[in-house]
């Protein structure tokens, strides 16, 4: 699903040159869910940038789905983005004069779908993450665990192939964290492949494998990937999440 | 328009109603530059419009110089007007297509009509051919004939005005009108026909009313009737209303029409033939000296759009121009105030064209409500210079011209001013919303 071998970020200023990631190699297979660790500085949200084609990586191999991204254009790597991968960012980052309904339909807006259909994907996501009662309301009508619930029907909606989440729970209080979480892992269980970066190693623990990142390199990747329940027994046709 | 377009003008709609005082201060921004802009572009484009279109490019104003050697400088330009003698030689030579000599006057008109005081009226004094020449719409009969100068006919072709005013109008063809004490036959009453500038005279005014009577010159001689406009004389000239047809003096304005490049290069030949002739004769002094203008290069050798008019064009502009890029100044804070969506939108997949064409749609709305307040504020400006007392106010109307111009200019304006916060915009990082965490 994604293969990162020897990239390396640099972020070069006048004066300084900083080394986000430097030869970072990693492998995620389809239906995986990592975790991915280290102390703040170290360079995880620099992976989960060049993973979600948000930023472009200076050296190195980036394969997503099998197409290597290196030399696409913003367009191409726009396209990209939309089609296959899905973002939960720890704010949220709803937009605050869209309702629920619409907050959902955004990605889909970039896909040059009709209206039906981008209505019938968002209710479909909404349902899945059991706000299908709140349509209309406003992000500053919900709470903080509602309000991450529509980004992940957000990034749902569009039937994307990885699932990248940064710090999910890390705006939430324990209880709407546990029932984000606990949303996370059925998503998974039903067959998304996710890579979440996290600083909770109770959070990274859950996952089935972990990546620690220090000083921009995996530092450790346990060699045991650990299953959730049923998840074995999955197979394909399980994967009941809408494709594009 | 497209569903991404129909989008992303519900999201700029959205956006201009989320901060209603910052969006009214846009649209008051361009709307003030528009309004005050167009007023003054107004009146430009109607005091140098071609007064004549479609017909105006065959037009043209022969000039020479029949003054003595005295104060001569070469290259002077030659006279404005022509004399008498020269006027009726160069009619009757007939070397243009058409021709036609003229002059201004005033006469006062006598009415049947019960309750009608006599009144002064404008004339103008020409030949037959004025009317074929310049495209003179008829409401009623036709201008007189060649025939008619020559016998110095006592014929009239009067205004619509006129022909209200003194017979209660329709068709008065045929009617006598009394001029000056004396009877006129009535042959023709125009149409609709308000040329300007007032291009064949612009020596009564450049923007002045076309007259209600027209006469055949040769009659006006023969009857002594005032003439109107400037008469200049050298040597021994007498001037006065009336000059003599001998007098050193010019008086009369001469008009051809040459349908061909061909015949405007043999015209101008022409021209410097018939002044070397001249002063072979002993009649002209100078060397040949001629001019042969198109109608609007007249217009523009005569400076007939006043300097203040210009200059408050260009100062009208420039006050656009800062009104543009306070525009900027509005539309570059609220745009990457809203950096964070924008940052969201392109981490969801939207690309920077996407993200653009959004924010230039948004600019578009804002030139558009600009478009429409700045439309009645040069509506309301053109009505501030119709209150002034100079001769061309009353012309000061908008145009379907200028009205698409004032959509044009705010729409062009607003996209201008849009395209750099626009496009700063879209460079806002997609990362951004990651890494501000």
């Amino acid at each position: 699903m994604l293969e990162m071998r020897e990239v390396s970020k640099v972020y070069r200023t006048e004066t300084v040159e900083t080394h986000a990631l430097r030869g970072f190699s990693l492998k995620v297979d389809e239906g995986e869910f990592v975790a991915v660790t280290g102390p703040s500085g170290s360079g995880k949200t620099t992976f989960l940038t060049i993973a979600g084609l948000l930023e472009d990586f200076t050296r190195g191999e980036y394969l997503l789905d099998h197409v290597n991204v290196h030399g696409m254009n913003d367009n191409q790597r726009s396209r990209l983005r939309n089609e296959k991968i899905g973002f939960v960012f720890q704010a949220f980052n709803l937009i605050p004069d869209l309702n629920v309904l619409d907050n959902v339909e955004v990605p889909l807006h970039y896909r040059h779908m009709s209206g039906g259909e981008r209505r019938k994907r968002a209710l479909a996501a909404l349902e899945r993450v059991g706000l299908s009662a709140r349509l209309k309301h406003y992000p500053a009508e919900l709470s903080g665990g509602q309000q991450q619930r529509v980004a992940i029907a957000r990034a749902l909606a569009g039937g994307p192939r990885l699932l990248l989440a940064d710090e999910p729970t890390g705006n939430l209080d324990t209880a709407m964290a546990r029932g984000v979480m606990e949303l996370i892992e059925e998503i998974h269980r039903e067959g998304a492949t996710i890579i979440m970066v996290t600083h909770d190693p109770e959070l990274a623990a859950r996952a089935q494998r972990n990546v620690h990142i220090v000083d921009g390199m995996a530092t450790g990747v346990s060699e045991e990937p650990r299953f959730h329940p049923g998840l074995r027994e999955r197979t394909a046709g399980d994967v009941s999440l809408p494709r594009s | 328009m497209s569903s991404q377009n129909a989008y992303y003008l519900q999201l700029a709609l959205r956006a201009l109603q989320r901060n209603p005082v910052l969006t009214t201060l846009m649209v008051l921004a361009l709307a003030v530059g528009i309004g005050t802009c167009m007023t003054t572009l107004t009146v430009l484009h109607v005091l140098s419009g071609d007064p004549l279109p479609g017909r105006s490019s065959d037009l043209y104003y022969p000039q020479i110089d029949p003054r003595d050697a005295l104060s001569y400088r070469p290259g002077e330009e030659p006279m404005g007007q022509v004399t008498w003698t020269d006027g009726m030689n160069l009619l009757e030579a007939h070397r243009a297509d058409r021709q036609a000599l003229m002059t201004g006057g005033s006469v006062a008109v006598q009415s049947t009509r019960n309750g009608v005081d006599p009144f002064f009226e404008d004339a103008l004094y020409t030949t037959a051919e004025f009317f074929p020449m310049f495209g003179v719409p008829f409401r009623y009969g036709h201008a007189w004939g060649a025939a008619d100068d020559s016998s110095r006919a006592r014929v009239a072709v009067i205004s619509d005005a006129l022909n209200r005013r003194v017979f209660g109008g329709g068709d008065s063809v045929g009617k006598v009108l009394r001029l000056n004490g004396a009877a006129f036959r009535v042959v023709g009453v125009l149409g609709d026909w308000h040329p300007s500038p007032h291009f064949y005279d612009m020596y009564v005014g450049s923007y002045a009313e076309p007259e209600g009577v027209y006469l055949p010159l040769s009659t006006s001689q023969d009857i002594k009737m005032d003439h109107n406009g400037p008469v200049d004389c050298w040597g021994n000239g007498g001037g006065g209303p009336r000059p003599a047809h001998t007098a050193p003096c010019v008086w009369l304005q001469f008009w051809v029409q040459l349908d061909s490049p061909a015949q405007v290069a043999a015209y101008r030949q022409f021209l410097v033939n018939y002044s070397a002739q001249q002063k072979s004769l002993g009649r002209f002094q100078r060397p040949p000296n001629v001019r042969l203008r198109s109608l609007m290069q007249w217009l523009s050798y005569n400076q007939v759009v006043p300097d203040d008019v210009r200059m408050q064009a260009w100062l009208a502009l420039g006050f656009l121009l800062v009104c543009l890029v306070n525009t900027v100044g509005l539309l570059l804070a609220k745009f990457l105030r809203r950096s964070g969506e924008i940052g969201v939108r392109r981490a969801l997949g939207a690309s920077r064209r996407a993200i653009f064409m959004q924010l230039l749609i948004e600019s578009g709305l804002v030139g558009l409500a600009g478009g429409v307040l700045g439309l009645l504020l040069t509506l309301l400006g053109l009505w501030a210079v119709r209150q002034q007392p100079s001769d061309y106010a009353k012309l000061a109307h908008l145009d379907p011209t200028m009205l698409l111009a004032t959509f044009g200019l705010a729409l062009a304006g607003s996209l201008l001013a849009g395209a750099l916060p626009a496009w700063r915009a879209c460079l806002i990082p997609p990362a951004l919303q990651l890494k501000a965490q």
